[in-house]
């Protein structure tokens, strides 16, 4: 039986006369990540607000963890860093560790993980965006928590801190951490996700695990050879293209194979007119 | 409790490294300093410089202390993050006032220091009287700061209010029109207090003005917040 950690019914939000959430439903599992994906001004910050009580919604539920919002104490990595620049690293993990009271060791634990224990001196100030993004998850790891807010956790970082912040996710994630990610990058949400929200407007456009939403979108069913002499055949994924497959491969003429169906970029775009990263 | 402390502490190890905001503590009580030592004029009154960059001070250094650190922290988002971490806004304006006092008080002993007065008992009413102006003056930036959603607007909103109230009392000295206007500002009236030290003149009017200002910016505050909060968002 899969256990429901977050649970969200009917929820709708304006600001002033814009609805920016508009009848919203969907529940995210235990220990799980759940993805929200939409393109800017699809509504997921505001929801990000919502789940971790910043703000009260219009109408609708949200409980998390069986509690209702504002109750609990969520780690919340927001996509502005919020740090003090005129600080050091240690000083501004420090500040959120007495406030939280959790022991100053685990800011040496924290920053060892996230490969800055080096840094630690050194002035926020002058640091690289990918290296303030790094404390900035730190922070919202100070906090033993059981669920992480991540608003758009890597955008606009380089590959390989965005790596580092991906295998840091992951490992909370197998300690049992819930993990809600909002993102507008498709390849974050695929690698990462077990189940992707996506949003458009303000309404929930499809959700599910990410590869069966692709195999639900993929209407064209043909696959995609490559063969040795450059050729690229587009066949029927079915019985009629036996023969051919057959001659190519036991001629071993086959470079790859891949199959035709859409990424979640292109299934977005299918349903919605939109690009993600609009 | 924690949180308050936490919160001072933090402030004051900000401030140190601010040199922008701090530059205002340290200057007034220098220039009146170098102008007491340096500037002697016949029948000038006994501690007139002491007294005039005493009350631009108050005017204008805790002013805007207050309300650059506030719009700082919404600026950057900090304050944002630090309200997410059940930092309640009572918590986070008692820290930052705390710390804004203690540092404008620092200053207050500076003046007090070389002002000349004689017994204990003026020494304290003097800061009493740095006290309360700081106050009143840290409402103001408060006002401003929650106001304002960036440093610069609250810089542009600080710097005319700031001037007002530093230089009225200065320039009351040369116009009696601005001088009646003058008479409803509290850095007028604290001024008013400090020439009356030790000579038993009846205040009444002068507390009665501060404290009008006091609950007149209080309540700004006070509509402000239920507006918009402290305006983390």
């Amino acid at each position: 039986m899969v256990d429901t950690f977050i649970e969200v019914r009917n929820l709708s939000h304006s600001f002033g006369v814009k609805k920016v959430l508009d009848n919203i439903s969907f529940q995210a599992e235990k220990g799980a990540v759940t993805g929200l994906l939409g393109p800017s001004g699809a509504g997921k910050t505001t929801l990000v607000n919502l789940l971790t009580g910043q703000l009260k919604p219009d109408t609708g539920e949200i409980r998390i963890g069986g509690r209702e919002t504002g109750g609990g104490r969520p780690g919340i990595m927001m996509d502005s860093f919020g740090l003090y620049e005129r600080l050091s690293v240690y000083e501004n993990l420090k500040i959120y560790a007495r406030i939280y009271r959790v022991p100053e060791r685990r800011i040496d634990e924290l920053l060892k993980k996230a490969e800055l224990s080096g840094a630690g001196k050194t002035i926020v100030g002058r640091l690289s965006k990918g290296m303030r993004s790094r404390v900035n998850f730190c922070r919202a790891l100070l906090k033993e928590t059981d669920i992480l807010f991540l608003d758009e956790p890597t955008s606009g970082l380089d590959p390989a801190t965005t790596e580092k912040i991906h295998g840091m996710m992951l490992e909370e994630k197998s300690e049992g951490t819930t993990i809600f990610l909002t993102t507008h990058n498709m390849h974050e949400a695929e690698r990462l996700c077990d189940k992707v929200i996506l949003l458009n407007e303000g309404k929930i456009v499809e959700d599910g695990v990410p590869k069966e939403i692709c195999r639900k979108y993929n209407s064209e069913n043909k696959i995609e050879v490559v063969l040795k002499n450059g050729e690229v055949h587009r066949i029927k994924n079915a019985d009629e293209s036996a023969g051919a497959m057959g001659k190519w491969l036991s001629g071993g003429e086959i470079v790859s194979v891949h199959s035709s169906e859409p990424d979640l970029e292109q299934v977005f775009l299918g349903i919605t007119g939109r690009r993600l990263w609009e | 409790m924690n949180n308050i402390a936490i919160i001072f502490q933090k402030q004051i190890k900000d401030i140190l490294k601010n040199k922008t905001v701090l530059i205002e503590f340290i200057i007034f009580p220098l220039m009146a300093f170098i102008m007491t030592k340096t500037v002697q004029i016949q029948d000038m009154p006994a501690g007139f410089f002491v007294k005039l960059f005493a009350v631009m001070y108050i005017g204008m250094a805790p002013l805007t202390g207050m309300s650059a650190i506030i719009a700082e922290e919404k600026e950057k988002n900090t304050l944002r993050v630090l309200l997410m971490a059940d930092v309640t806004p009572a918590q986070y304006l008692t820290g930052t006032g705390g710390c804004v006092f203690l540092i404008s008080m620092a200053g207050a002993g500076a003046f007090c220091a070389i002002s000349g007065y004689s017994g204990p008992g003026e020494k304290a009413l003097f800061l009493l009287l740095m006290a309360i102006g700081s106050l009143v003056s840290m409402l103001i930036g408060a006002v401003i700061g929650a106001g304002c959603k960036s440093q610069m607007s609250a810089t542009s909103v600080a710097v005319p209010v700031m001037m007002t109230f530093s230089f009225l009392p200065m320039l009351s000295m040369f116009n009696e029109t601005i001088k009646k206007a003058a008479e409803f500002a509290y850095s007028r009236q604290i001024m008013v207090l400090m020439d009356g030290l030790g000579k038993g003149q009846d205040n009444t009017g002068s507390v009665i003005i501060i404290v009008l200002n006091m609950m007149l910016f209080g309540g700004l505050f006070g509509v402000l917040y239920k507006k918009g909060g402290l305006g983390g968002n």
